[in-house]
């Protein structure tokens, strides 16, 4: 059955594929949206009633598709693996991609490509799916560029466009560096360990088991572990967009709307923080990986916040909200939190898919305008909208009860409190990560007050350039409210944004924190806690069993006074917003902020010129031309030079072809004379 | 020194001497002159060595028909003494002394190696039987008719094909064809002026 | 009694001189004389051997190489006659049609 859950998207690709160009929309939608609501039927029904009702401990379906390579030791099958990490990540994927597939059907209305579009999203789901209930590593591998390349196809899905060709090629290419570290890792834990499979096969147990089985590593030494934990944090760092190989993700934005929160809020970019929780094993055997992540994370986090401060397209304040949030998740996988990690992934993807489709719902109902500079009073036009994106801006400010509250808080206990990074990085961490929060707050308020408050600023100035493609839509007239098969993806959002959160309540306050405990028994612990008990059955099970609580004994006090501090700081942030912002809407922000820093340009000026220069004046013109085609030219043009000589000797006449003969003749008579005499 | 071995001398050193006449005369006449001498001092050598069949049809065959036939040809083609237009392979001149003298040394050098043998046969002269005896006309013809009579056969066939050649290759050729070697071959006898810038037959 | 080595010595020479004059002549008609003294030469050879070994088949040898040099020589005549009609020419060195 799990099988299914992954192949209806392909199947609904490849109908869309191969038809889709005669067919009217309505089915081509029909077509895209059932195949995925297959695939969230099953994955609901797979999750609730085969998961679940399993002991917590052995939680581990399998599902074995067919063997692909089978080389000596080395096995790779397209085998699923359904256990409790893999299960969430299903559930929200499958979910909100069904919720964004009904929505795409308004929104993509009436382009010329509609075929197409959903073509690469029912790829896209397939490939992602692979992705998360993949059961090693190279399957994984396979998930993993597949949605790379989805990505780089939706992304580039205004083919006229040239930037968002541009945009394509620098997010896959981007991509594939991080994948070089993915690779790489992939080897190493075949050479370290013999298998690269996350399940016992064959009486050979998984790399996982193995690792769990391994010291800790040494701090500040490269051991195997730490090179294995940081070549695959590589790997994530370009798929999740962390720093140095973030740069792809703003510019991402230049693919339809429904693309930027499917794949670059939700799903794919989360595939990073999957792959550190599913290899935490590993992890967490090296303390240097760990810092390494956390700083990354933490670093990013507040990096992104501060350029989104500053950013004017509305899409674009979300893609650097977006970076920050996942530093977030990786500053929580540093410090040894994985689950406080995936918690806010899953959070993370309720508002922010809510608030990428919502800024497509204000894109569409002001005729293409993003920049929100030229919005504003929008909340009576727009009240749907409006509301919704409330719930999602609430929600990522950190507004109490509501969903970002509790995992952003997760997180930030989780770093305080942390006894993986050496004595008093978790609390300096904490400071960032606090100051990350508050930045947060801010720059989202900008957002809703530029967009939705105040007085309206568009009219006469966008008459002038329309850069609209939908057809129906040419009056530049008031903006208007979307239609109902937008907005109710946006209020599904919005109810769970509000409400996802209380999964995950932790202790302190009072809840039982069903999410954690659900998820430990895949998640490694972390190491001064750790209590080694790997439990093999014959099942095998996916991950080490570590539950012996260590958990239980921190400060009930200092955690709820940090939350405390957090929602001071989230209302502190909204307060400032509004009270900056609301009276002066325009106001500049600093240079510095609104060119991102200039990495892009630093990165075109150190990396990719010198790589053109080379490329282009000693590859191309020295090497290929010059050596390789001069050697392949020359030995033709000595071949003819030689021939040139040799036609010397065809005189035609007849008198010079005797002389020859003779010459020969006695050459001849004169070595065999000369032999019989020896 | 017997009589025998002054006439083979006699007859070798005319016939070298008219050997060398036929590749270094100018006029094509002179050359098959010197030929026919060469070929007169064979059939004379011929007989010294008991061959008189093949003597008499080296008299008959070569000086007498094919030698002939070079003489006629060289007339109807009017060939006159050699122009001396502008040798193309001057070099050749030059090399052929050294090749002479190169392929005689070697020649040389390999009869001294080699042991000649005596005589197998006394004297050939048996009349006892003369279908035996070396070089008579019934010898040879008991030889070509029993072991060579298929090349004997085939050489008649050969002779048919080359008349027949001949013949084609030969013949007259059109109106045109005859008015241009008329004229090439002009000022025999006749008023117009035959000097070589004329008719410069390239 | 002539000995052999004298009667091959002689053809070893005439058949030089024939060669070398094969490279020397212009003229194509003296060119195939100079051919025609090759083949007695080699004829001398043959008679001299068959003389020396006893065996006929020497001189049945060269009364095939006379019949075949007959033919060759009439055919290679018609050839330098219709050579003439075309070029004009007998200097060999004009036929060089095969000249890269």
């Amino acid at each position: 059955m799990l099988k299914w859950i992954v192949l209806a998207p392909l199947i609904g690709a490849i109908v869309n594929g191969f038809f889709g160009k005669r067919l009217p929309e309505k089915v081509i939608g029909l077509i895209a949206c059932s195949s995925v609501a297959v695939s969230t039927g099953l994955a609901f029904f797979a999750f609730f009633t085969r998961l679940l009702p399993l002991p917590a401990d052995q939680r581990v379906i399998t599902e074995h598709f067919f063997t692909w390579i089978q080389v000596g030791k080395f096995q790779a099958d397209f085998a699923y693996l359904l256990d409790p990490l893999s299960g969430i990540y299903l559930l929200f994927i499958t979910g909100v991609g069904l919720l964004i597939h009904i929505y795409a059907t308004g929104y993509m209305h009436g382009d010329p490509g509609f075929y197409r579009f959903f073509t690469y999203l029912n790829l896209f789901m397939f490939m992602m799916l692979t992705l998360v209930l993949a059961d090693n590593l190279l399957v994984l591998f396979v998930g993993w560029e597949g949605v790379g390349l989805c990505s780089y196809l939706l992304i580039g899905y205004y083919i006229r466009r040239q930037e968002a060709g541009d945009a394509a090629k620098k997010a896959f290419i981007t991509n594939r560096i991080g994948d070089f570290g993915y690779m790489i890792a992939m080897f190493t834990v075949f050479v370290t360990f013999g298998t690269i499979s996350f399940v016992t096969k064959a009486g050979v147990p998984s790399f996982l088991v193995q690792a769990a089985e391994q010291p800790v590593e040494v701090w500040g030494a490269a051991g195997v572990m730490t090179a294995i934990a940081l070549l695959l944090f590589v790997g994530a760092t370009g798929k999740s967009a962390q720093i140095p190989l973030f740069v792809w993700l703003p510019d991402a934005m230049a693919g339809p709307t429904p693309v930027s929160a499917l794949i670059h809020a939700a799903t794919m970019v989360t595939a990073g923080v999957y792959l550190i929780a599913r290899c935490s094993a590993v992890v967490v055997k090296s303390p240097t990986a760990m810092l390494v992540i956390a700083l990354i994370g933490a670093a990013t986090a507040i990096f992104a916040a501060t350029v989104g401060l500053a950013q004017n397209d509305i899409k674009k304040v979300l893609a650097y909200s977006t970076v920050s949030q996942l530093g977030y998740m990786f500053l929580a996988c540093g410090v040894g939190a994985f689950t406080a990690g995936v918690f806010h992934v899953v959070t993370h993807a309720f508002f922010k898919a809510l608030l990428f489709l919502g800024s497509g719902s204000v894109i569409h109902g002001m005729h293409e305008e993003q920049d929100i500079r030229r919005m504003g009073g929008l909340k009576k036009y727009m009240p749907i909208t409006f509301a919704t994106m409330m719930a999602g801006w609430l929600a990522i400010s950190g507004f109490p009860l509501l969903s970002g509250f509790f995992s952003k808080d997760e997180i930030l206990w989780k770093t305080w409190s942390t006894t993986a990074l050496p004595h008093g990085w978790g609390r300096a961490l904490w400071v960032v990560a606090a100051l990350t929060a508050l930045l947060t707050a801010i720059y989202m308020t900008r957002m809703m007050v530029l967009t939705f408050f105040g007085e309206s600023r568009f009219g006469h100035a966008h008459d002038a350039h329309d850069h609209g493609h939908n057809d129906g839509h040419e009056s530049h007239g008031k903006p208007h409210e979307s239609p109902a098969v937008m907005w109710v993806p946006l209020a599904v959002l919005a109810v769970l944004s509000i409400v996802g959160g209380f999964v995950g309540v932790p202790a302190a306050l009072g809840g039982s924190n069903h999410f954690e405990h659900f998820l430990e028994p895949v998640i490694a612990h972390v190491a001064p806690h750790e209590a080694a008990a790997a439990a093999h059955d014959a099942h095998g099970v996916a991950g080490v069993a570590g539950v012996a609580g260590g958990e239980e004994h921190h400060d009930v006090a200092t955690e709820r006074l940090l939350t405390g501090v957090s929602v001071l700081l989230g209302f502190l942030g909204i307060g400032i917003g509004f009270a900056v912002f609301r009276r002066r809407p325009l106001r500049q922000m600093p240079k510095l902020l609104e060119e991102k820093y200039y990495v892009d340009e630093a990165y075109e000026a150190s990396v990719i010129q010198p790589l053109e220069t080379t490329s282009r004046d000693f590859l191309w013109k020295g090497v290929d031309v010059r050596v390789i085609d001069g050697a392949v030219n020359g030995v033709a043009r000595s071949f003819a030079g030689a021939a040139n000589l040799l036609r010397y000797t065809q005189t035609g006449s007849s008198r010079n072809y005797a002389a020859v003969i003779l010459i020969g003749a006695i050459i001849l008579i004169g070595y065999f004379g000369y032999m019989a005499t020896r | 020194m017997e009589i025998i071995h002054l006439l083979f001398l006699g007859l070798a050193a005319l016939a070298v001497v008219a050997a060398f006449n036929v590749i270094l005369q100018r006029n094509p006449i002179y050359s098959a002159i010197g030929l026919i001498v060469v070929l007169c001092c064979l059939a004379a050598l011929f007989l010294t060595l008991h061959a008189q069949f093949i003597a008499a049809i080296q008299i008959i065959v070569y000086a007498g028909a094919i030698m002939v036939l070079f003489v006629f040809v060289i007339m109807l083609l009017n060939v006159r003494e050699e122009e001396s237009r502008g040798d193309r392979q001057k070099y050749l001149k030059w090399i052929a002394g050294p090749l002479f003298i190169a392929l005689l040394a070697e020649i040389a050098a390999v009869l001294r190696l080699v042991d000649t043998p005596a005589p197998a046969i006394a004297n050939p002269n048996q009349i006892a039987d003369p279908s035996t005896s070396l070089g008579t006309v019934e010898s040879i013809a008991h030889g070509m008719f029993t072991d060579y009579v298929l090349p004997f056969e085939a050489t008649s066939v050969l002779i048919l094909m080359a008349i027949v050649g001949a013949m084609y290759l030969a013949r007259r050729g059109s109106q045109a064809e005859m008015d241009r070697i008329e004229k090439a071959l002009g000022g025999q006898g006749e008023a117009e002026p035959s000097t070589a810038d004329d008719h410069v037959a390239v | 009694m002539v000995p052999l080595s004298w009667y091959l010595a002689l053809s070893a020479v005439l058949f030089t001189i024939g060669v070398v004059g094969v490279v020397i002549q212009r003229n194509v008609i003296v060119l195939f004389m100079c051919v025609e003294l090759m083949l007695n030469a080699v004829n001398l050879t043959l008679v001299a051997f068959s003389r020396f070994l006893g065996d006929l088949n020497g001189q049945l040898f060269v009364f095939i190489v006379m019949a075949v040099a007959a033919a060759e020589a009439a055919v290679g005549l018609a050839i330098i006659i219709s050579l003439f009609r075309n070029r004009e020419t007998l200097n060999v060195d004009e036929a060089d049609l095969l000249k890269l």
